[in-house]
């Protein structure tokens, strides 16, 4: 078992665990968005970035990826790692500024000014729902298309996809639709979306309004039925 | 074939060669110079000389690139090496006539030196091949890349020959005293890396020849393959044995169609020759070479993207470790060289270790082929030995910038890499030094820009090609790169606040410092390497809504100097919006509403009465 430091703690790791699984273990806390017990390390979201020390070298590696190994030195929040957290954050945040799952994890970081203009994207490429869709599901219908800033999650040509069994796995797991935060709402109004309890709805539904897989992109259908029942509650 | 057939055949092309008294006519086949005409040289050629009956006595050899691109089609003459530029099909009669019969000069093909104005009949006599150190790139001139016998016969594959004699370790142990490392950019000691997947567990190992150069502006990559495809087979074979390997695969960009065509062919040569597939020269050491073609996308050229992309998957990088050389293509151990880093290696095995070692400086041996490109009065193809300076580069070679205009920077090691300022022209070019300075030395293209080149839009264009090109798989670089381009357009177009540097800094540190693969850490370089050397030219833009160079459009505006004008009415008929008013021989003035900038008055105009100016100044 190697033997590695993690912010000071020593700590016999078993083989074959990650930085992250290590850090967990011993109660230290890596935020993390595109990593999942049960799929693949991803190592794309940067948010778990920890500085290690092999020698008399340091560097920045992802946490979730990086294998530990013996005399490892990890630190998982010097002032440079939350530093480029909270740049990361605010590039994410910039991206898809509705989710709350980002905003309650830049709210932790202390984030508070964004300095880019918002794209008021739907999706931040986390790529959990690929990977939802490929391990857990075995259906492969969606996956990464173009690069870039033409970057897309899609199904083949963007067709409905016979290969998809509409089970909604892929927005169970996704970080940045289930939970939509549209602003403060009066005063009156319980959201109730903070407490984090709120189950995307668009299953039952579906027949009804139809998955983005449909639609092009059309994504957050999944809120739009619990906006509808507020809706008829408040009137 | 085993070896001592093949040292037999080899030996009977070498006498061959030698012995050969024919005047050979060497045109070069490049895909520079077939872009200007090269293709119909040779076959005007080949009429000619059949029509004349001489196809027995002339020798006629479409070669590799030669290097000198800006001058092609290029033709040399052999054995004296007479050195014809841009030339035509018309030409072609004429130079069988005169040159090859009877030996006499065409004065209007041979080179002018641009500075002393003198011809030069010898191609080792021009200075822009005298001053270079030709290792990789001299037998593109020597050979036709289409025939394994011409290979052969200036030597190749002894060195493989050499090694199969040894034990694999010796020769791990000969690359590694050489001191060679990868010519892909990072500069790893090839040795080690070689070392590390020799011992690496398994039985099933791969070698890569990364070909996948995509780097706007380079192909010194491409002429290696496509001008000399053996010797990067050749090196491949040295370093399977060496490592254990018995697959090999070159990944070679599909835009290169000529690079693929000569590769494949070399592949097929080989095979027949027995020196790959079942048993390399009759000995218990299998080893093939399968070609896999790139679909161009950038990110490719990154180790494990090239290896995944290969596997069939989606050309994402992964993140290391580990490293390729334990867990590689298809899992198993895998080396992976650049093009040019292949390309050496035969040479260090033919002349030992001591001798690359000797070329170049302390921690960079070797020599390293740069496509010297942009404002420079010769471009092409330029090897130089390591430690060469930029100066000796851009200035000696290069002939400095065109027109009497000056060299303001050089842009380094493709859209990774940085501008450096002519102030460090002195700097020596290694590894080492080039990253110091802020840029690197990346696969070897070298930009230079003279004084009409605006930073921030060199910076602006590289961010764009970076936010097209990252894989987007990791937020740092997807975003990063769009956000660096969102920015310094807003700076290009007069919308740039101050407090945007400081933005620009923070973000390139982290982009660098968290992003998961080698395009993302070096992304943020052409912009952090131009608000290091011309901050001025940032500040310009931002709170004198001015572009220094009078590049970007928006904050350039044009203006008649009355002194100078003498109004030829040029610049008024030309003028697309007739924004100019003014009367024969009266200083013209243009109307600032009506012109939309097109630059055509400031470049149509004789006397340089037009002059570029703050957008604000003629709105003042």
């Amino acid at each position: 078992m190697p033997n590695v430091e993690i912010d000071g703690i020593s700590f016999d790791a078993p083989e074959g665990w990650t930085i992250l699984e290590a850090a967990r273990f011993l109660g230290l806390n890596i935020p993390t968005l595109c990593y999942r017990e049960g799929l693949t390390h991803w190592g794309g979201c940067r948010l778990c970035i920890v500085e290690i020390r092999i020698g008399d070298r340091t560097k920045f590696v992802t946490s979730c990826t990086c294998p530990v190994e013996e005399d490892l030195v990890v630190r998982t929040a010097t002032p440079r790692v939350v530093e480029m957290r909270k740049m990361i954050l605010e590039l994410l945040i910039a991206q898809c500024p509705t989710s709350k799952v980002l905003q309650d994890m830049a709210a932790s970081v202390g984030l508070e000014k964004v300095r880019f203009k918002p794209k008021w994207e739907q999706c931040i490429f986390c790529g959990l729902c690929v990977r939802m869709c490929d391990e857990q599901m075995m259906a492969k219908a969606i996956g990464f298309v173009n690069r870039g800033n033409r970057l897309q999650i899609t199904t083949p040509f963007d067709a409905t996809s016979d290969e998809c069994r509409r089970c909604g796995g892929c927005i169970y797991i996704c970080p940045a639709c289930t939970l939509r935060c549209e602003g403060a709402a009066p005063a009156e109004v319980l959201c109730g979306r903070c407490a984090n309890s709120l189950q995307p709805t668009c299953l039952e539904d579906y027949e009804n309004f139809s998955c983005w897989m449909g639609l092009k992109g059309e994504c957050g259908t999944c809120v739009k039925p619990v906006h509808e029942d507020k809706q008829e509650e408040n009137s | 074939m085993n070896i001592g057939e093949f040292e037999g055949l080899a030996r009977g092309l070498i006498e061959r060669r030698e012995a050969a008294k024919n005047v050979c006519i060497t045109v070069c086949s490049g895909t520079g110079c077939r872009a200007c005409g090269g293709e119909e040289v040779v076959r005007a050629f080949a009429a000619e000389l059949e029509n004349l009956g001489l196809t027995g006595t002339v020798e006629l050899r479409d070669t590799g690139c030669h290097g000198f691109c800006e001058r092609g089609p290029i033709v040399v003459i052999l054995p004296e090496g007479i050195f014809y530029q841009r030339v035509t099909v018309d030409a072609v009669p004429e130079i069988i006539e005169q040159t090859v019969r009877h030996g006499k000069l065409i004065e209007r093909l041979l080179y002018e030196d641009p500075q002393s104005k003198e011809k030069v009949v010898y191609e080792k006599d021009v200075p822009f091949y005298k001053r270079q150190h030709r290792l990789v790139l001299a037998n593109n001139l020597l050979i036709d890349p289409t025939s394994i016998e011409d290979y052969i016969s200036i030597g190749g594959y002894q060195s493989l020959v050499k090694a199969l004699a040894m034990q694999p370790e010796e020769i791990i142990e000969i690359i590694k005293r050489s001191g060679l490392r990868g010519r892909g950019g990072a500069g790893f000691p090839t040795g080690r890396k070689w070392e590390h997947c020799r011992r690496a567990k398994g039985t099933i190992k791969y070698v890569i020849c990364n070909g996948d150069e995509g780097d706007p502006g380079a192909y010194m990559d491409r002429s290696v393959m496509e001008g000399n495809p053996h010797s990067v087979i050749e090196g491949m074979i040295i370093g399977a044995y060496a490592i254990g390997a018995n697959e090999g695969w070159i990944y070679v960009r599909n835009e290169y169609p000529l690079a693929v065509k000569h590769l494949t062919r070399a592949v097929e040569q080989a095979r027949e020759l027995g020196i790959l597939a079942g048993s390399v020269l009759g000995l218990d050491f299998p080893f093939d070479v399968r070609i896999a073609k790139g679909a161009g996308a950038f990110v490719c050229g990154e180790g494990t993207a090239l290896i995944a992309s290969i596997e069939g998957k989606i050309g994402v990088p992964r993140q290391r470790p580990p490293r390729t050389t334990q867990q590689g293509l298809f899992g198993k151990p895998t080396n992976m060289n650049n093009v040019e880093t292949w390309a050496n290696v035969p040479l260090i095995i033919d002349k030992g270790a001591e001798w690359f070692s000797s070329i170049g400086t302390e921690t960079s041996k070797g020599t390293k082929i740069f496509s010297l490109v942009g404002k420079v009065q010769n471009t092409g193809l330029v090897e130089v030995p390591m430690g060469a300076t930029l100066a000796q580069i851009v200035y000696d070679i290069g002939g400095g910038a065109p027109n009497g205009r000056d060299v303001k920077a050089i842009q380094i090691g493709g859209p990774s890499g940085g501008c450096l300022p002519k102030e460090l022209f002195y700097l020596p070019i290694d590894y080492d030094s080039l990253v110091e300075a802020g840029a690197m030395m990346g696969s070897g293209g070298l930009i230079v820009m003279d004084e009409d080149t605006c930073m921030v839009d060199v910076a602006r264009y590289f961010s764009n090609f970076l936010q097209e090109e990252s894989c987007g798989k990791c937020v740092t670089c997807r975003e990063g790169t769009q956000r660096m381009y969102e920015i310094l357009t807003d700076i290009t177009e007069g919308r740039g606040k101050e407090e945007d540097l400081d933005l620009l800094e923070e973000l390139g540190a982290t982009v660098r410092d968290a992003s998961l693969c080698g395009l993302g850490q070096t992304a943020p370089n052409p912009v952090l390497s131009t608000m290091r050397y011309f901050r001025g030219e940032y500040l310009a833009h931002i709170t004198e809504k001015r572009c220094p160079a009078g590049v970007c459009r928006a904050l350039t505006a044009y203006r008649i100097d009355p002194d100078r004008c003498t109004g030829c009415m040029l610049c008024k008929k030309q003028c697309p919006q007739q924004a100019i008013e003014g009367e024969r021989k009266k200083p013209h003035t243009i109307v600032q509403d009506a012109c939309i900038r097109c630059r055509i008055c400031f470049d149509v105009c004789k006397v340089g009465a037009v002059m570029k100016t703050g957008v604000e100044v003629v709105h003042a």
